[in-house]
C-alpha cells in the first residue's frame, strides 16, 4: 500500500481549459455557418489557414522556450485564436496577409509575452489591428458580395484566389460592407435612401444580420453553459445602443442602433473576442464597466473614426485598461468594511 | 520678429518659474543624511558574518548605497536579493556563489567537555550571543545566535560545531507547489516536496 | 420562518454520505496500545503527570494544562503508561511529537465520576472550570480550548449562540449520527452553555442534506427556546464566519473574533462533550469518527477512544489496504493525506477517507491560469484567489497580505472550480508560512541588529577609557621626562648640580614619604575607586536605613571610613599633582628679584586682595558651576603660592620681627603637632582596618603602611620644628642657621600645611557639592580652609627664619 502524499483539497470539478475553449468554438459554429453562407468558402480557407498556421507557429516557439509541446497544445487556445482571427478577416484576403496576422499573433503578441494567461492583449485583435493598420487595401476591399446579390466563386477558385491572386475578378465579387457604405454615403443621402441600397437587403444588413444573430445565439450558449458571465456583452452591446440612441438618434446624420448591432463585428465582439478571460477585467464591477467602455469606443471610432469597423481597436484599448480597473473595482472581502481599492488600504 | 521675442520671453519666463520652484523644493525638501543605507540595513539579515566582504552588515548596506551589488548575503539567500532589487528598483541577480552558499539555519553549538575558557569566542561573536568569562564554562544562546561563523575560528581548541536547526511540529511550514516551472506537467495539483528540509523555492 | 441571508460563492460538490450512514453508530472497540499526543488542541500542549509504569483508570488525568489556553489529556481507557516518548502525530508535515503511550488492559474501568444533576446551582467559573479539566476543546476541526471559547474577552454579552451542525464536507457525517442518536446531549450542552453565556438567543444552523437530524434536534429542544434553523446545503456553509453570516447576516470584521460582535458558535460534536462533562462527569475520551471511502468495505460512524491507532479503526470498517491510493484524515475538501496509518485518533479526528485511485484520481498537471475568475465567483470570503495566486506564484507576498490573504478559510473552493487545475490552496498556505517566516526572520534580525550595536558601543567605551588612561600615563610619563630634562640643564653647573643632588634627595625623600606612587593617573583611579565606594556604601545606608535594619549603625562607621580613605586618596592625588605643580610655582618664585619692602607690601596686599576675590567667586560659583569652581581652584593655589612668596620676600628684607612670627608660629606648630598626632592615629586605624577587611590588597595594604611611617616622621619633623621654633623664639633676632634637618622639618612643615590645606579646601568643594544648604558645615570648612591657609603661611615664614632659602631651593 503506497499512500499518496497529497494535501487538500483532494476533490476536483468537472470545468477543464481545454472543455472551455472547445465550448468556445462550438459556439461559433452557427455564425460560421452563416459566414460561409453569405459570404463564401473564403472563411472557411482563411480559418484553416489560420488554424494550420497557429499551431504550427505556437509548436514552434514552445520547441524553441523547451516547454512541453503537446501539453501546451492541448488546451485548444491557439485554436481559438486563430478561428476568431479567421472569422473576423475579410473572405478573399490573401494567404500572406493572414499568415502575417496569424504569426504576429500567436507568437509576439502571446507567447513572447509569456504563452497562455501572460498576454495582456487579446491576441487575435492584435493581428487583426496590425493587418488592418498594415495592408488597408486589403483589409478593406476584399469584403465579398452576399450570396443572395451575385454568384459567388466555388471554393477552388476562392482557393487560388487566396492563394495565387487569380483566378477570380475580384471587383466583380466584392463589395462594401454595411457600416462602411452607411458612413460613408450618410452625408450624400438620406436615410430612405441609404436603406434602397441593396447592401442593406430586406431587413438591416444583408447576410450580416444573419451572422450576427448566429455569434448572437453561440454566445447565448455559452452563457447558459456558464463558460461566461452576463457582465462584458450586456454592457457592450448596451453601451452600444446608449450611444446609438443618444448621440445618434438620428438615422439621416449617424448610422442607426440596428446596423451598429446587427453588422459588423459586433456579436462576435461581444460574445467571443471581448469576453476572452486573459486579457478582460476580472471582478464583476471590473467587467461591466470593461464592457461599457468598449461600446463606447466601437461607437467613436465607428462614427468619427478612419475605420468603418471598430471592434479590434476597442477592445485592444480597454485591454490598456483591464488592470487599472481591476485594481480599482476589488470586491469587498468578507469581515471588511470597505473594499480595498487603490494605494490606501481602505478599512 | 516680435513673435520670436515673445517666444524667447515666454521660455525664459517658463525656465525661471520652474528652476525656482526646483530650487525651493530641493532646500525646503531636503533629506540628511542618507535615510537609503538604514532601510537597506533593515532588510539585510544582520548575521555581522562578513561573508560579504565587508565587516558587518552596517558596512555592506553603506556599499550597496554607494552602488555595489545585492547578491553578496549568502544568510539573506533569495528572499533579501528580491527585497533589495524591489527597494532600489534594479533587477534581482542569484547568488553571487563566491561568497558562500545558502545554507539551511545554523546555530554554534560549543561542546563543553572541551572548552577551555578562553573567551576568543566570545569576543569573535558579533551579538554577544556567547555567554561565558575568562575560566568559566562558554555556551551558546540559542535564540541570540545568528548562525554566523564567526567563532568557530577563533576557538583554539575546536570546540564550536555548527548544528543545522531541526524542524519541529511547531516550526514546520508549508512548500511551494510545483518544481522546476519548465517542465509543468510534474506540477500536479495538491504536490507536496517530499523534503521537509529543503525549503529553496526553486 | 426565520431569515436566512447566504454568502457570496461556494460550490456544490457532490456529497457522498450515503454510505456511511446505513448504520448507526458503532462502537471502536479498546485497541492494545492508545497513543495520546500532548498537544490535540491549539494552545500550550499538556504536561504529563503520570510515570512510566504507572496504572490509570479511564477518564484519569494524565496529562495538565498548561498556561490559560491548554487543555489536560485523559486516560481513554484503563491501562499502564508505558512511555512518554515521540511518536508519529496527525499533522500535515507527518513529522513526530511528544505522545503518552497506555498499554489497554481491556477493561476499560471508569475512574470515579462526580456527576451533576442540577448545573444550575453552580457557579458559571466553576462549570467553566469543569469544562475546561474535563479536556475538551473544539471538536469541530479546530481544537480551540472550549473553556476559553465560552469566557468572551472583556466579558462581552452574547446575542447569539449558535451551534454549527451544518457539517457541509462531503463524506463526513459524524455530527449527522451524533445529532439522530443522541439530540439529548446535543441539546443538553447547549443548555448549559446557554446558561453560562446567558445569550438572547439560541439557534442550530443545519443543513437541509440532514432530514432526520433535523427532526430528532426538533423532537429534542421542543420544550426550550433553541430554535433549528434549516439553511441550503452549500459548501462551506459551515465554515464559522458563513454560518454567522448565513444565520444572523453580520459579518466577523477583520481581525476579530465572533465573540466581538456578539455571536458564539460552537460545533454540536462539542456540546455533546460539555454534556457529558459537567452532568455525567465523563471527561473527553472519546469522540464519533467517519470511517469512509471505497476502500473500506464497511464504511460507518464509530465511536473511537481519543488515541486510537487508524491501523485498528480501518480495520474495524473493513479496510482493504490494496484498494487504498490515499488515506485521508478530515474530509475531502480540507483534510490531509497521511503516509501511514500507525497514527492515533485526536480530538479533532472527525472523518477518516480511505480512497481509492478511481474516487480520487491523482490531479492533474497545473495548466496556465487564463484569469477566468471563476475562483472568485466561487469563494465565501469574496477574495480575489486569481490575484493571490498570481503574487503567490511570483512571491511578492506583500502584495498577496495586501489582497487580504490572511482572510482565506482554505476551503478548497477556488481549487475546486479551477478550470486550469492549479492548486490554489497549496499557493495561499505557502504564501502565508513564507509570510509568517519573514515577519520571525524580521524580529530576530532587528534583535540582533540591537545587540550588534550594543556590543560596538560598549566596545567603543572600553576603548575610550583604555585611550583616557594612556594619555594620563603619557602626561605624567612626559612631565617625568621634562623634569629630568631640567635636572640635566642644573648639571652643568656644579653649585647647581649640588643643588640639583640635594634637590633629589628631597624628591625621593619626599617620594618616601608621600604617597608611593607618582602615577597620577594610578591615584586619580585611586580617587575614582574610593568615590565609588564611598557611593555605595552610603546608598547602602540610606537603604539600610529606610528599612531600618541593624546594619545602619555598622554601615554609618563604614560610610566615614570611606570617608577618611578617600580624603586620604584626593590627599595623595594632590601631592603628587602638587609635584608637578610646585616645579612651575617654585621655578616662577625662583626668578622673583628682590624688591623693597614697601613694594613687597604694596603686592601682597595686591595679592591678598586677589585671593580674597578668587575665594569668593570660588565660593560663589561653586554651586551653580562647580566646573568653574575647580577651574578656579589651581589658580587660587598658585595665588596663595605667590603671596606666600611675597610674603617670605618681605620677611626676608625684614626680618626684624622674628619674635611676633614666632609667636602665632609656635602655637601654629603645636597644633601642627597636635593635627599629625591625629592624622598618624587615623592612618594607622585604616592600615588595621584594610588589613582586616582586604589583606590579600597587598599594595593597599603597603599604601597604606608608608603612610603610616609617612605620618610618623611628619609627627616627629612637627614635634622638632616646634621644639626650634620655642628655641628660635628664646634665641635674639639674627638668625642661627638651624640644622639641614631642622630646615628638613620646617620644610615638611610647610608641605604638610599645605596639604592640610588643599583637603581642606577638597572637603569645602564637596561639601559645597553635596550639601550646598548646610550652611553650618560649609561655614565651618570655610573657617578650616582659613585656618590652614594662615598655618601654612605661619610654616613658611618659620622657615625663613631658620634660615631656609626658599627662593633658592627647588623643593
Amino acid at each position: 500500500m503506497a499512500l499518496l502524499q497529497i494535501t487538500s483539497p483532494h476533490l476536483r470539478g468537472t470545468n477543464r481549459t481545454a472543455s472551455v475553449m472547445q465550448w468556445v468554438l462550438l459556439a461559433t459554429l452557427p455564425g460560421f455557418v452563416a459566414l460561409i453562407w453569405f459570404f463564401g468558402w473564403g472563411v472557411l480557407i482563411n480559418v484553416a489557414w489560420a488554424v494550420l498556421l497557429a499551431i504550427g507557429a505556437e509548436a514552434t516557439v514552445l520547441r524553441l522556450r523547451k516547454r512541453p509541446v503537446m501539453f501546451y497544445l492541448s488546451d485548444y487556445s491557439a485554436l481559438v485564436t486563430a478561428v476568431l482571427l479567421g472569422l473576423a478577416l475579410p473572405p478573399f484576403t490573401p494567404w500572406w496577409v493572414t499568415a502575417v496576422g496569424v504569426l504576429f499573433a500567436i507568437v509576439i503578441s502571446k507567447q513572447l509575452y509569456g504563452g497562455l494567461g501572460s498576454n495582456p492583449f487579446n491576441p487575435a485583435m492584435v493581428g487583426y489591428a496590425l493587418l488592418l493598420v498594415s495592408f488597408p487595401v486589403e483589409m478593406t476591399t476584399h469584403w465579398a458580395t452576399p450570396s443572395t446579390l451575385a454568384v459567388q466563386p466555388d471554393f477552388l477558385q476562392t482557393l487560388t484566389y487566396i492563394f495565387t491572386g487569380g483566378g477570380v475578378n475580384i471587383d466583380g465579387v466584392t463589395m462594401a460592407t454595411p457600416l462602411d457604405t452607411y458612413k460613408h454615403q450618410v452625408d450624400i443621402l438620406t436615410r430612405e435612401e441609404l436603406t434602397q441600397l441593396p447592401v442593406f437587403g430586406q431587413h438591416v444588413a444583408l447576410g450580416w444580420e444573419w451572422v450576427n444573430l448566429g455569434f448572437l445565439a453561440g454566445g447565448l450558449a455559452l452563457l447558459w453553459r456558464k463558460i461566461i458571465t452576463w457582465h462584458i456583452p450586456v454592457s457592450m452591446l448596451l453601451s452600444l445602443t446608449a450611444c446609438s440612441l443618444i448621440i445618434g438618434w438620428d438615422p439621416d446624420q449617424y448610422t442607426p442602433v440596428s446596423i451598429h448591432l446587427l453588422s459588423g463585428a459586433t456579436m462576435l465582439g461581444a460574445f467571443f473576442i471581448a469576453t476572452d478571460p486573459v486579457t478582460a477585467a476580472t471582478s464583476r464591477l471590473g467587467k461591466l464597466y470593461y464592457g461599457a467602455g468598449i461600446g463606447i469606443l466601437v461607437y467613436i471610432i465607428r462614427t468619427w473614426g478612419g475605420y468603418p469597423d471598430a471592434v479590434a481597436f476597442a477592445v485592444l484599448l480597454m485591454n490598456f485598461a483591464a488592470p487599472f480597473l481591476d485594481h480599482y473595482t476589488k470586491p469587498r472581502t468578507y469581515g471588511h468594511r470597505k473594499a480595498h481599492r487603490g494605494i490606501k488600504k481602505a478599512d | 520678429m516680435s513673435i520670436v521675442i515673445v517666444a524667447v520671453l515666454a521660455l525664459l519666463a517658463l525656465a525661471v518659474t520652474f528652476g525656482a520652484i526646483l530650487g525651493f523644493a530641493s532646500v525646503r525638501f531636503k533629506v540628511e543624511g542618507n535615510p537609503l543605507v538604514d532601510q537597506i540595513d533593515g532588510l539585510l539579515p544582520q548575521t555581522q558574518c562578513g561573508q560579504c566582504g565587508y565587516p558587518g552588515c552596517r558596512p555592506y548596506a553603506e556599499a550597496i548605497a554607494g552602488g555595489d551589488a545585492i547578491n553578496k548575503c549568502p544568510p539573506g539567500g533569495e528572499t533579501t536579493i528580491s527585497a533589495l532589487a524591489d527597494l532600489l528598483d534594479v533587477e534581482p541577480i542569484p547568488l553571487d556563489e563566491e561568497h558562500g552558499v545558502a545554507q539551511g539555519k545554523r546555530v554554534a553549538f560549543i561542546r563543553e567537555d572541551e572548552c577551555i575558557g578562553c573567551t576568543k569566542c566570545i569576543q569573535a561573536c558579533p551579538v554577544d550571543a556567547i555567554l561565558g568569562a575568562a575560566k568559566q564554562m562558554h555556551t551558546v544562546i540559542v535564540d541570540e545566535c545568528t548562525g554566523c561563523d564567526l567563532c568557530v575560528e577563533p576557538c583554539p581548541v575546536d570546540c564550536i560545531d555548527m548544528v543545522p536547526v531541526g524542524q519541529t511540529i511547531r516550526d514546520w511550514s508549508w512548500h511551494k507547489p510545483g518544481s522546476e516551472p519548465i517542465d509543468p506537467t510534474r506540477i500536479i495539483t495538491t504536490d507536496q516536496r517530499t523534503d521537509p528540509n529543503d525549503q529553496e523555492a526553486a | 420562518m426565520r431569515q436566512t441571508w447566504d454568502f457570496h460563492g461556494g460550490i456544490h460538490p457532490p456529497e457522498n454520505k450515503t454510505q456511511s450512514t446505513q448504520q448507526s453508530i458503532r462502537k471502536a472497540g479498546i485497541p492494545q496500545y492508545l497513543y495520546l499526543p500532548l498537544s490535540q488542541h491549539i494552545g500550550q500542549p499538556a504536561a504529563p503527570v503520570v510515570a512510566i509504569g504507572q496504572q490509570v483508570k479511564k477518564g484519569d488525568m494524565i496529562a495538565e494544562a498548561v498556561g490559560p489556553v491548554s487543555v489536560p489529556v485523559h486516560a481513554p481507557t484503563s491501562g499502564t503508561v508505558i512511555a512518554i516518548e515521540d511518536h508519529q502525530v496527525p499533522h500535515p508535515s507527518g513529522l513526530t511529537d511528544s505522545c503518552i503511550v497506555i498499554e489497554t488492559d481491556g477493561l476499560d474501568e471508569w475512574k470515579e465520576c462526580i456527576p451533576c444533576e442540577n448545573y444550575e446551582e453552580l457557579e458559571p467559573a466553576e462549570i467553566l472550570e469543569r469544562v475546561r479539566q474535563a479536556g475538551i476543546a473544539g471538536l469541530g476541526g479546530a481544537g480551540f480550548p472550549t473553556a476559553i471559547k465560552l469566557h468572551p474577552p472583556r466579558n462581552d454579552k452574547v446575542n447569539s449562540l449558535i451551534l454549527n451542525a451544518a457539517e457541509c464536507e462531503p463524506y463526513i457525517t459524524a455530527d449527522d449520527m451524533l445529532m439522530r442518536e443522541r439530540a439529548h446531549e446535543v441539546i443538553g450542552g447547549l443548555e448549559i452553555m446557554a446558561f453560562i453565556l446567558q445569550p438572547e438567543e439560541c439557534l442550530i444552523g443545519i443543513e437541509d442534506n440532514k432530514p432526520e437530524a433535523v427532526a430528532a434536534l426538533r423532537e429534542a429542544a421542543k420544550d426550550t427556546q433553541i430554535e433549528i434553523v434549516v439553511i441550503p446545503t452549500k459548501y462551506p456553509s459551515g465554515g464559522e464566519k458563513q454560518l454567522i453570516k448565513i444565520l444572523t447576516g453580520l459579518e466577523v470584521p477583520n481581525g476579530h473574533i465572533p465573540a466581538d460582535i456578539g455571536v458564539m458558535c460552537q460545533n454540536v460534536g462539542t456540546s455533546a462533550a460539555v454534556y457529558r462533562a459537567i452532568r455525567h462527569g465523563e471527561p473527553l475520551v472519546s469522540r464519533i469518527t467517519t470511517v469512509t471511502g471505497e476502500a473500506v468495505e464497511q464504511p460507518a460512524n464509530f465511536e473511537t477512544l481519543l488515541g486510537t491507532p487508524l491501523s485498528f479503526l480501518l480495520n474495524q470498517a473493513g479496510f482493504n489496504a490494496a484498494k487504498a491510493s490515499r488515506v485521508l484524515m478530515g474530509g475531502p475538501m480540507m483534510g490531509f493525506a497521511l503516509t501511514s496509518t500507525d497514527i492515533p485518533v485526536v480530538k479533532t479526528t472527525n472523518c477518516l477517507l480511505a480512497a481509492t485511485q478511481k474516487e480520487f484520481p491523482e490531479p492533474p498537471p497545473e495548466q496556465p491560469c487564463i484569469r477566468c475568475g471563476m475562483c472568485a465567483e466561487a469563494c465565501p470570503a469574496e477574495l480575489l484567489p486569481q490575484q493571490l495566486f498570481w503574487f503567490a506564484k511570483a512571491q511578492e507576498f506583500e502584495k498577496a497580505e495586501m489582497h487580504n490573504l490572511f482572510d482565506c478559510i482554505e476551503c478548497g473552493a477556488c481549487s475546486y472550480v479551477c478550470p486550469s487545475s492549479i492548486p490554489l490552496v497549496q499557493y495561499y498556505r505557502y504564501s502565508k508560512s513564507q509570510i509568517r517566516i519573514a515577519r520571525l526572520d524580521q524580529e530576530k534580525s532587528d534583535k540582533a541588529r540591537e545587540r550588534f550595536e550594543f556590543r560596538q558601543t560598549r566596545l567603543q567605551r572600553e576603548q575610550e577609557e583604555k585611550e583616557a588612561k594612556r594619555k594620563a600615563r603619557a602626561e605624567a610619563a612626559a612631565k617625568a621626562q621634562a623634569a629630568r630634562a631640567a635636572e640635566a640643564q642644573a648639571a652643568e653647573d656644579p653649585k647647581k648640580a649640588a643643588v640639583a643632588e640635594a634637590v633629589k634627595r628631597a624628591q625621593a625623600k619626599r617620594q618616601q614619604q608621600a604617597a608611593p606612587e607618582v602615577d597620577l593617573a594610578e591615584l586619580e583611579s585611586n580617587v575614582q575607586k574610593a568615590k565609588d565606594k564611598l557611593t555605595k556604601v552610603e546608598a547602602s545606608l540610606q537603604q539600610a536605613e529606610a528599612e531600618q535594619s541593624d546594619m545602619a549603625e555598622k554601615l554609618r562607621n563604614a560610610v566615614a571610613k570611606n570617608r577618611d580613605r578617600l580624603a586620604f586618596a584626593e590627599q595623595a592625588l594632590a601631592d603628587a599633582r602638587k609635584q608637578s605643580s610646585d616645579t612651575s610655582t617654585t621655578a616662577s618664585s625662583a626668578s622673583l628679584p628682590a624688591q623693597d619692602s614697601e613694594q613687597l607690601q604694596r603686592s601682597i596686599k595686591r595679592q591678598e586682595d586677589k585671593i580674597a576675590t578668587l575665594q569668593n567667586a570660588i565660593n560663589d560659583t561653586r554651586n551653580s558651576d562647580p566646573d568653574r569652581a575647580n577651574q578656579l581652584q589651581p589658580t587660587l593655589d598658585k595665588s596663595l603660592a605667590r603671596l606666600a612668596e611675597l610674603k617670605a620676600a618681605l620677611g626676608a628684607t625684614a626680618p626684624d620681627t622674628p619674635e611676633e612670627q614666632a609667636g602665632p608660629d609656635l602655637e601654629q606648630l603645636q597644633s601642627q603637632v597636635d593635627k599629625a598626632k591625629d592624622k598618624l592615629a587615623m592612618m594607622q586605624g585604616m592600615l588595621e582596618e584594610a588589613q582586616a577587611e582586604d589583606p590579600v590588597d597587598d599594595a593597599k595594604v603597603s599604601k597604606l603602611t608608608r603612610a603610616v611611617e609617612k605620618n610618623h616622621e611628619r609627627l616627629a619633623a612637627a614635634e622638632k620644628s616646634l621644639k626650634n621654633a620655642k628655641q628660635q623664639a628664646q634665641q635674639i633676632p639674627g638668625q642661627a642657621k638651624s640644622s639641614p634637618e631642622e630646615l628638613e622639618a620646617l620644610r615638611n612643615n610647610i608641605d604638610k600645611a599645605r596639604d592640610k590645606l588643599v583637603m581642606m579646601q577638597g572637603m569645602l568643594e564637596e561639601a559645597q557639592a553635596e550639601s550646598p544648604t548646610d550652611e553650618s558645615k560649609i561655614a565651618k570648612l570655610t573657617r578650616a580652609v582659613e585656618k590652614n591657609q594662615e598655618r601654612l603661611k605661619a610654616a613658611e615664614t618659620a622657615y625663613q627664619n631658620a634660615g631656609g632659602e626658599s627662593v633658592d631651593i627647588v623643593n
